[in-house]
């Protein structure tokens, strides 16, 4: 239940923080507040903004924390949405001049197709030959953004385009069809809540969401059931890389119209924070989503209404973050004061031990 | 000194702990006089844990009070324990593994002193009892006797005048037991009482002078175990007669089911045993136990018959007929082979999930609690209610999570989950470790139905009462290399014993049948080069 708690105190910690720091800083900080998580909420025109940018985060942060469950740890979510994003536009520009229904289809298969190849890579290098996940994903993030660059500069320029680095604009039936008549909210809105009911089902139902809950439990008791550590590994990043590239290719299908050197915006990483907000869970992670989606929305308004900077957004995000942890871990484990009792307690239940003891092996002084 | 010398050494006085729906100590009284060594007896969740964590200071009493040395104390923490003289060694080693043995050795102390001089006081204590063990050594390194010798020696550092020992026999060669008995005897002349807990009568017998007999949190009986038998002992534990397990002798064994042959592999990086060419085989019917020291393969083994270990294994490994080596975990276990490793927890069962999650851990195939990559939730908590009642577990439910039950019923499950699927063949490590007496004698009596109908066992041990009583016939393990069968019938105690301790190789990987490795002391072998 505490577990449950954890993300609420966080988010309220980091209101409250975040209201004294900008204060300090010279700034109106409760009206920051009040300007970035609550007026927003107030507005029907940026409630459509809110679900516009939680869906993407929530895609990306449903596939990440299927691999984070098993402790297969995806930083490239952000270079997996840029090939996924890349990977729909490159059918989009070869499909330029056709009609058809299916184009659009066509191009989220290859989004989901080019996010799991960029996963791939980390994949394989920690299958085979064990380089950690971590670093081998972050590091391709930045290879994607300047493969993203090359082709905006160069092969995939849009030749009428007065030489701006962009492609040029997808066509009607390369874009994203708008669910409500009349304002932002595209395909993509229902399709993250679908996306998370799948995996909410996954999850809970499947053998693969038991195996990934297995992992991330017990790694040796996932040996013995039968579930080997490289069809883990595979199952988490395809999971994120394809969830990554589905969301890349829906913005750029939607928001964006084309692919521009802008198309990323750290969705990738912000989906991480939204990933363990929504305690890694699929339909936690959509609430979570709405959450860091409002920093963005009412951090983009604080800037024209109040003069906040621009990293105001990024502060209150990176809170959100520490705070959880923070609360993670008190919630998990007890402050104590002096010296704790010495090593010498069993860190095995036995018999009539009523209180759980915590989480630790051993506890020494 | 003298003034207190006639005041026992430790006395409770109506030690009473209530714990949310159990009564875990009811008026618990007995007394311990010095230099006495006296046992205390029960099943588990008879209360004895508690109690020994009242008298360690872990827990505090509802009720009652504890006198030590004649005078009334109150114990608040294992701190002031310690500060009394009392040592206590647990069942459950509290040891950081990536540490050396000093530095664990430290971190357990209230005040260490310098690094030097704790190694000399370690090396010591060491010597003056017998005790082998290198004080740099990483504890991830040692087998599982090598670290209770670490939490003997942590004990023993505070020269206690009260020693409780918990469940201390259950890894140790018969050697060894006999040389951790002439330390406790060497202790208990020197003055110092010891608090013996142990499921194993046969060594209470040997040791104790005195015994108090736990039942339901109550006292039950006393008695001096030179003057009982061990039956008597365990019918006073469990209140009722003791069923004896079913013969064996008219079984006729069938053909060869399960049949190991060459079987190498490398050990668990980065200080695990390799097998070296293991051979044997076990027919239809038959209980064939592997006995050895903890550390000397049998882990590796286990893992490489399950298909938890398939890199660079070699040999072959047949159920009838069929070449299972090849094989994935679940292939084999679809071919009819079922494991069940020595750990429980995170192992053959993962604590933080429900006991009908854990029958889908290992039981999702056979009993096809799943289909086409979908749960079937409702079959696998039938399954696990299936498990729980002809187990007799104790369990709440399919719900209850594995980690609330305690080690005997958490073992019940995991050995009913395994055989309850019906396997042709069945691999188990260490089936009654720290299992109650009744809970063992189930658990062997399974087992032994299990082959009566066919299946082949086989049962991997250190206790080696265990393997003489269960099995037909038994090899020992040593260094990854397994000794010729033997049958059970006519055994030597004494040559198992060798065996164990390593006689026919040394500890340096030295040409075998040197003789030169000190029975009894076998050290855990160096990495595989």
């Amino acid at each position: 239940m505490m577990m449950l708690a954890a993300p609420v105190i966080a988010v309220a910690l980091t209101l409250l923080v975040g209201a004294v720091l900008f204060t300090l800083l010279g700034h109106d900080g409760f009206g920051a507040i009040l300007e970035i998580f609550v007026r927003p909420l107030f507005n029907p025109y940026r409630w459509q903004d809110l679900l516009v940018k939680a869906a993407p985060l929530a895609i990306i942060a449903i596939g990440l924390a299927i691999g984070f469950r098993a402790n297969v740890w995806n930083i490239g979510a952000e270079g997996q949405y840029i090939l996924g994003g890349l990977a729909g536009t490159g059918i989009a520009l070869a499909t330029l001049d056709m009609a058809g229904p299916w184009i659009l289809p066509l191009m989220l298969v290859f989004g989901i197709l080019g996010g799991m190849a960029w996963a791939a890579i980390p994949a394989l290098l920690r299958t085979t030959l064990g380089v950690n996940e971590i670093l081998s994903s972050l590091m391709l993030n930045y290879v994607a953004i300047q493969l993203l660059y090359f082709l905006m500069r160069g092969p995939w320029m849009d030749p009428e385009g007065f030489n701006f680095p962009q492609t040029a604009m997808f066509s009607a039936d390369q874009t994203l069809p708008m669910v409500v008549p009349g304002t932002l909210i595209h395909l993509g809105v229902p399709l993250a809540a679908a996306v998370a009911l799948t995996a909410f089902a996954v999850m809970a139902r499947t053998v693969t969401g038991f195996q990934m809950k297995v992992v991330g439990l017990a790694p040796k008791a996932a040996a013995f059931g039968g579930f080997g550590a490289a069809s883990t590994v595979w199952i988490a990043l395809m999971a994120g890389g394809g969830l990554a590239g589905f969301a890349g290719i829906l913005e750029a299908a939607g928001p964006f119209g084309q692919m521009v050197p802008q198309f990323p915006t750290g969705y990738g990483y912000t989906a991480i924070i939204v990933a363990f907000l929504g305690r890694l869970n699929p339909l936690g992670i959509l609430l979570a989503a709405m959450v860091l989606a409002l920093t963005y929305v009412g951090g983009e308004s604080a800037q024209t209404t109040i003069g906040l900077p621009a990293a105001a957004t990024g502060v209150f995000q990176a809170m959100m973050l520490f705070f959880l942890l923070a609360t993670d871990i008190l919630v998990r484990y007890r402050l104590v004061s002096g010296r704790a009792a010495p090593a010498g307690v069993p860190a095995g239940k036995s018999e009539g031990e009523a209180a759980p003891s915590g989480k630790g092996k051993a506890v020494a002084a | 000194m003298a003034v207190e010398a006639r005041a026992p050494r430790l006395e409770l006085k109506g030690i009473s702990k209530r714990f949310p729906g159990v009564v875990a100590n009811d008026h618990v009284s007995f007394a311990v006089p010095a230099g006495a060594i006296h046992a205390l007896l029960g099943e588990n969740g008879a209360g004895k844990s508690t109690l020994v964590k009242i008298i360690y200071g872990v827990q505090q009493a509802d009720e009652g009070e504890i006198a030590f040395d004649g005078e009334r104390v109150h114990i608040g923490s294992p701190r002031e324990a310690r500060a009394l003289g009392i040592g206590m060694v647990f069942q459950h080693f509290s040891l950081f593994e990536a540490m050396t043995v000093l530095e664990n050795i430290a971190l357990g102390m209230d005040e260490p002193p310098p690094r030097r001089e704790l190694e000399a006081r370690v090396r010591e204590v060491l010597d003056s009892y017998g005790l082998s063990l290198d004080p740099h050594r990483h504890v991830h390194t040692l087998s599982v006797g090598e670290r209770q010798r670490i939490e003997i020696v942590r004990a023993l550092l505070q020269q206690p005048k009260l020693l409780i020992m918990d469940e201390p026999t259950s890894v140790l060669t018969p050697q060894e037991v006999e040389q951790l008995f002439e330390t406790l005897r060497r202790l208990a002349s020197e003055g110092c009482s010891i608090l013996y807990i142990s499921h194993k009568l046969h060594e209470i017998k040997a040791l104790c002078e005195s015994a108090t007999v736990l039942r339901g949190g109550k006292v039950v009986g006393t008695c001096d175990p030179r003057e009982e038998s061990a039956r008597s002992m365990a019918e006073l534990m469990i209140g009722g007669s003791l069923k004896d397990l079913s013969d064996k002798a008219g079984c006729v064994h069938g053909e060869d089911r399960f049949v190991v042959a060459a079987l190498s592999a490398p050990g668990e990086p980065p200080f695990g045993t390799s097998l070296k060419k293991v051979s044997f085989s076990v027919r239809s019917g038959e209980i064939f136990g592997i006995a050895g020291v903890a550390g000397n393969g049998q882990n590796e083994l286990l893992a490489v018959l399950s298909g938890e270990e398939r890199k660079n294994v070699s040999g072959s490994i047949r159920l009838d007929g069929t070449e299972l080596a090849r094989l994935s975990v679940g292939g084999r276990r679809r071919a009819g082979l079922a494991s069940s490793p020595e750990e429980r927890n995170g192992h053959a069962a993962v604590p933080g999930m429900s006991l009908a999650d854990n029958a889908l851990l290992s039981a999702r195939s056979r009993m096809g609690l799943a289909s086409g990559g979908v749960i079937k939730a409702k079959k696998a908590r039938d399954f696990a209610a299936k498990v729980i009642d002809a187990f007799s577990v104790k369990a709440t439910g399919p719900g209850a999570s594995a980690g609330s039950l305690s080690g005997g019923n958490l073992q019940k499950f995991v050995m009913g989950r395994e055989i309850m699927q019906n396997p042709a063949v069945l691999v188990v490590s260490q089936p009654t470790w720290g299992v109650d007496a009744g809970a063992a004698s189930f658990i062997r009596q399974a087992m032994i139905d299990l082959a009566a109908e066919g299946a082949a066992v086989l049962v991997v041990s250190q206790d080696l009462d265990e393997l003489l009583e269960l099995c037909d016939r038994l090899a020992v393990i040593n260094e990854g290399r397994l000794s010729e069968p033997m049958d059970v019938k006519g055994i030597s105690i004494e040559r198992v014993g060798l065996l164990m301790g390593g006689i026919h190789g040394s500890g340096r990987g030295a040409e075998p049948e040197d003789g030169t490795a000190p029975a009894g002391r076998a050290r855990h072998p160096e990495p595989a080069l």
